[in-house]
């Protein structure tokens, strides 16, 4: 399809216009323009190749304090102005809040910092060699071992996307991303049992992707560990949690550090600004202005400048994470975390981490007699407003220090709180490879169910 | 809005957007037809409002609009897929171009004449589609929801009262020359309560809806019933001890719990993952994967239900297909791409979020057939166990069979006896053999009040599920009391 020759932001400006001439006190509206590319390839065999070109424009309108949202995929000015009309109309409809409103205008980004996060012109490539970059990631995952017998396929993926968000002050900022994944998942077999994993590489630079080879062997490793897992019984012990199970962890803290959340009185973190909520070897940060990164933004769904926020140093909560409407609800000031979802404004981390501690995962595995290392969590077992925490776990059982054996069907349970209470060794290796990451973490004491 | 629940899908998007049966035919054929084993054209408008209220009043209103096309050709297991939200000639025709770019047979132009087929199934025949229903109704719905959730219990500090409503004009044009399309409404009420007691707080979500009009939630006292239940939930677990950890007899009230089926096996018996050969349930036709008491079924013909459609996104009918029959493996659910090459029918499973992918075998509704027992006595044939009547959500690895569910409302069983509630725990087994452990199914089948959606491969589509009473001889439970 043909490529745009500029972003629409006129048409976003005569948006913001109309809703103006409609009664609007205020609005601000964001504009997406993305191309996309995914190849998937199962058995060397190319499955599906799929092309894409959308857009959307969101607008949020006020009304003295009453406000409302409306968005579209069809930029013809008839829907266009049908929006405007909807948003305007819906506005009239919701209840004055008070803390409803655009920021105050002195605030929004002057300087759109150049954060490196496109990389113009790679995705023009000739779909034959992206596809190859999927093959290769699958054919070496399969040839890696005898056992790995077949394959849910390997995927290729790049796109291109381009954002401007304005506001009816006049306000009019843009930039562009790119990104690039490779993903496979094989399927290693034995005596009749069969065991999946995946391993993937997704970047903003193409030649930084990870050698698709490298993800296909890494992947096959993964599958093939997993064969001869069994049950364990019932027990309560040190639970190790590795770099990507660990993530999910920093995410949930994060979620209920959240403004919404936080408001709502539906998060396990409400009163506790300034108090201690993990060991203090912990320190969690979101940095939105790192160049070239995954979570990197120049400004957030708002317009305001990102930063850098410790979200928690040395064991103690030091801030929410905030848009300007939670923030104002809650008495603060915005954190700069907004983020434009399908309904209006919602609250996103950037890239969010937990820095890294000084003892090798190897040296923490060491330091367990009995206990499981956790490498697959599935489920929703996260209460948010409690912290109660039960998810489904795979993984190693720890013997006196050394992975013994694959280890599946069980939970590990406890209550975010005392898990990170309990964080007694975390690892030294961080990697950022994507939104959110963390080193190896050690929790000292959880129930691991099983027979 | 109002004229398109009246208008048929052909004649809307030809006035619309100017999209014609002869645009349609001359992509088909020009482009797709003697190059492809298959191929379609898919057309999509997409109407969504939510409405949100919390303190008392109306947060959040929003009114999203979407509209797209989507283009496949399929030669053998292979897909060209494209996309695009300008519905403009020249942008369907590059779409066609790049989707059969995979399709790399001798290219013989021919000629392909659409005729409309009429739909098999009026499952949701509205009088007024929930998008059109007047604002001040649905927010005057949610304001009485709020009083009577804060009335209900003096703990509730908190109220989260939401209604989304939605409506779907989709139209497909098949190479094998005819099109169909369909209008489907959709529409949910949620309700989420927090309560409060001495600095211990908690949370209670219910909710439900269908393919229904605004009116669903005014009959039965339906909207009292919600609010009743996000207050009882929430207030309830104030009270609630650690859950058991362990293996051990559990006990599935009706309803909502059905979200067993849909992860222990429903994932497992989807056509691709079966031709794949990477499910856990591969290679099973035949066998017994279940007790005799269980029979399982998908069926995507159920009026009203949030599960069901007249007809699949790639045109087909949909069935009823019974997935196990008294414990036997004995169905696949299947798209047209995966019925072809495994040499079976489509069975109408064929579905996809939007225009923005290609589709894949899925679920509608899906749920185990009423037994013989009393549910009561099933209770207390249980000397110690686990009986969990809510769940939030749940996941299977496809490969290994191991699947987890959540119960968000659960209590003890001791001597026969419902006791104590107990915390929110994971539940998790092996599909391939945790139904074969179910020893007793309640006469008391009971479909959920429709809130599901199911996610797979990043697409989200709205499904059903249902259970009588049933119990399981041993399940492991993620609790923390050991």
């Amino acid at each position: 399809m043909k490529p745009r020759a500029s972003l629409s932001t006129d048409l976003l400006l005569s948006v913001l216009e109309r809703a103006k001439a409609r009664g609007a006190t205020a609005a601000d509206g964001f504009l997406v323009e993305e191309r996309e590319f995914t190849a998937t390839v199962r058995l060397g065999e190319v499955e599906t190749v799929t092309h894409a070109r959308d857009q959307r424009l969101a607008l949020r309108v006020f009304v003295g304090r009453a406000q409302a949202a409306a968005s579209t995929s069809d930029l013809s000015r008839g829907s266009l102005e049908r929006v405007v009309d909807e948003a305007s109309a819906l506005a009239k409809l919701t209840g004055e809040d008070p803390h409803a409103g655009l920021p105050d205008p002195a605030e929004l980004v002057d300087r759109v910092p150049d954060l490196d996060l496109e990389d113009a012109g790679a995705h023009e490539i000739a779909p034959e060699q992206k596809i190859a970059v999927a093959r290769t990631a699958e054919s070496s995952a399969l040839e890696s071992d005898a056992r790995i017998t077949n394959s849910e396929g390997a995927e290729y993926g790049d796109r291109h996307a381009r954002y401007a968000y304005a506001t009816s002050g006049g306000f009019l900022r843009a930039y562009a991303t790119s990104s690039f994944s490779v993903s496979v998942s094989p399927v290693a077999s034995r005596n009749g049992e069969m065991q999946r994993d995946s391993w993937y590489s997704m970047v903003r630079k193409r030649a930084r992707l990870e050698d698709p080879a490298a993800v296909g062997r890494t992947a096959a490793a993964r599958a093939l560990r997993r064969l001869g897992a069994r049950k364990v019984r019932t027990v309560e012990v040190p639970v190790i949690f590795d770099p990507d199970t660990a993530a999910s962890l920093v995410r949930a803290i994060a979620g209920a550090a959240s403004g919404p959340s936080l408001y709502r009185r539906a998060s396990f973190l409400l009163d506790h600004l300034g108090r201690r909520i993990a060991s203090p070897s912990v320190t969690i940060v979101d940095d939105g202005l790192i160049p070239g990164a995954l979570g990197s933004r120049p400004f957030d769904g708002e317009g305001l400048a990102v930063a850098r926020t410790h979200l928690v140093r040395d064991g103690v909560l030091q801030s929410y994470l905030l848009d300007t409407y939670s923030a104002r609800k809650l008495g603060l000031v915005s954190t700069h975390h907004a983020a434009r979802d399908g309904s209006g404004v919602g609250v996103s981390t950037t890239n969010l981490m937990l820095l890294a501690g000084s003892t090798s995962p190897g040296d923490l595995i060491a330091s367990v007699a009995n206990g499981l290392y956790v490498t697959e969590l599935i489920g929703f077992g996260i209460n948010g407003v409690t912290g109660d925490y039960s998810r489904g776990a795979a993984g190693m059982w720890i013997e006196n220090g050394e992975l013994a054996y694959p280890v599946e069907e069980v939970t590990v349970a406890g209550n975010l709180l005392e898990m990170f209470a309990a964080i007694e060794g975390i690892g030294d290796d961080l990697v950022l490879r994507d939104r959110t990451s963390s080193p190896t973490l050690l929790v000292g004491r959880m129930v691991v169910a099983g027979n | 809005m109002t004229e398109l629940a009246r208008t048929r899908p052909e004649r809307f998007f030809s006035e619309r957007f100017n999209v014609t049966p002869s645009l349609m035919e001359r992509l088909l054929g020009a482009n797709l037809a003697g190059r492809a084993d298959d191929a379609d054209v898919y057309l999509e408008y997409r109407v969504n409002e939510e409405l949100l209220l919390e303190e008392g009043t109306v947060k959040k209103a929003s009114r999203h609009v979407s509209q797209g096309a989507g283009v496949r050709a399929q030669s053998g297991a292979r897909t060209g897929y494209a996309h695009t939200d300008d519905l403009s000639v020249s942008n369907l025709e590059e779409a066609a171009r790049q989707a059969r770019a995979i399709a790399d047979r001798a290219s013989v132009s021919a000629v392909v004449g659409v005729g409309a087929r009429g739909r098999p199934h009026d499952l949701y025949p509205l009088d007024e589609s929930p998008v059109v229903t007047d604002l001040t109704r649905k927010v005057e719905l949610l304001r009485s929801v709020d009083a009577a959730t804060q009335a209900a219990d003096p703990r509730v500090r908190q109220v989260i009262a939401s209604l989304t409503s939605e409506e779907v004009v989709m139209l497909i044009a098949t190479v094998s020359g005819w099109t169909v399309g369909d209008i489907r409404p959709l529409t949910r009420l949620n309700v989420t309560a927090i309560a409060e007691e001495n600095g211990k707080r908690e949370i209670g979500t219910y909710g439900g809806g269908g393919r229904v009009p605004f009116t669903f939630f005014l009959e039965e006292g339906r909207w009292r019933r919600f609010a009743g239940e996000a207050a009882r939930q929430a207030t309830l677990k104030l009270g609630a001890v650690d859950a058991p950890a362990g293996t051990m007899t559990v006990v599935l009230g009706p309803g909502w719990p059905g979200i067993l089926l849909h992860e222990a096996v429903g994932h497992g018996l989807e056509g691709d993952f079966n031709r794949k050969g990477v499910s856990a349930f591969a290679g099973r036709m035949g066998q017994r994967v279940a007790s005799e008491l269980v029979t399982v079924i998908d069926d995507g013909t159920m009026p009203s239900r949030r599960g069901s459609l007249n007809v699949d996104d790639e045109g087909t009918p949909t069935g009823r297909t019974v997935l196990i029959d008294r414990g036997v493996l004995c169905g696949y659910m299947q798209d047209r791409l995966n019925a072809r090459l495994m040499g079976m029918a489509p069975t109408g499973n064929g579905r996809r979020e939007s225009y923005a992918y290609p589709p894949m075998p899925r679920m509608t509704n899906t749920f185990m057939l009423a037994g013989q027992d009393d549910p009561e006595e099933i209770i207390r044939s249980v000397d110690r166990g686990l009986y969990a009547v809510a769940f939030g959500g749940g996941q299977v690895d496809i490969t290994s069979g191991k699947f987890v569910f959540s119960a968000s409302e659960a209590y003890l069983i001791e001597g026969g006896r419902v006791t104590a509630p107990v915390k929110g725990a994971t539940l998790i087994g092996n599909g391939p053999d945790a139904l074969t452990r179910v020893t007793r199914v309640g006469a008391d089948l009971k479909l959920d009040e429709g809130i599901g959606t199911c996610g797979k491969d990043g697409q989200s589509v709205p499904v059903g599920v249902g259970l009588p009473t049933i119990r399981i001889d041993a399940m492991t439970v993620g609790g923390t009391a050991v």
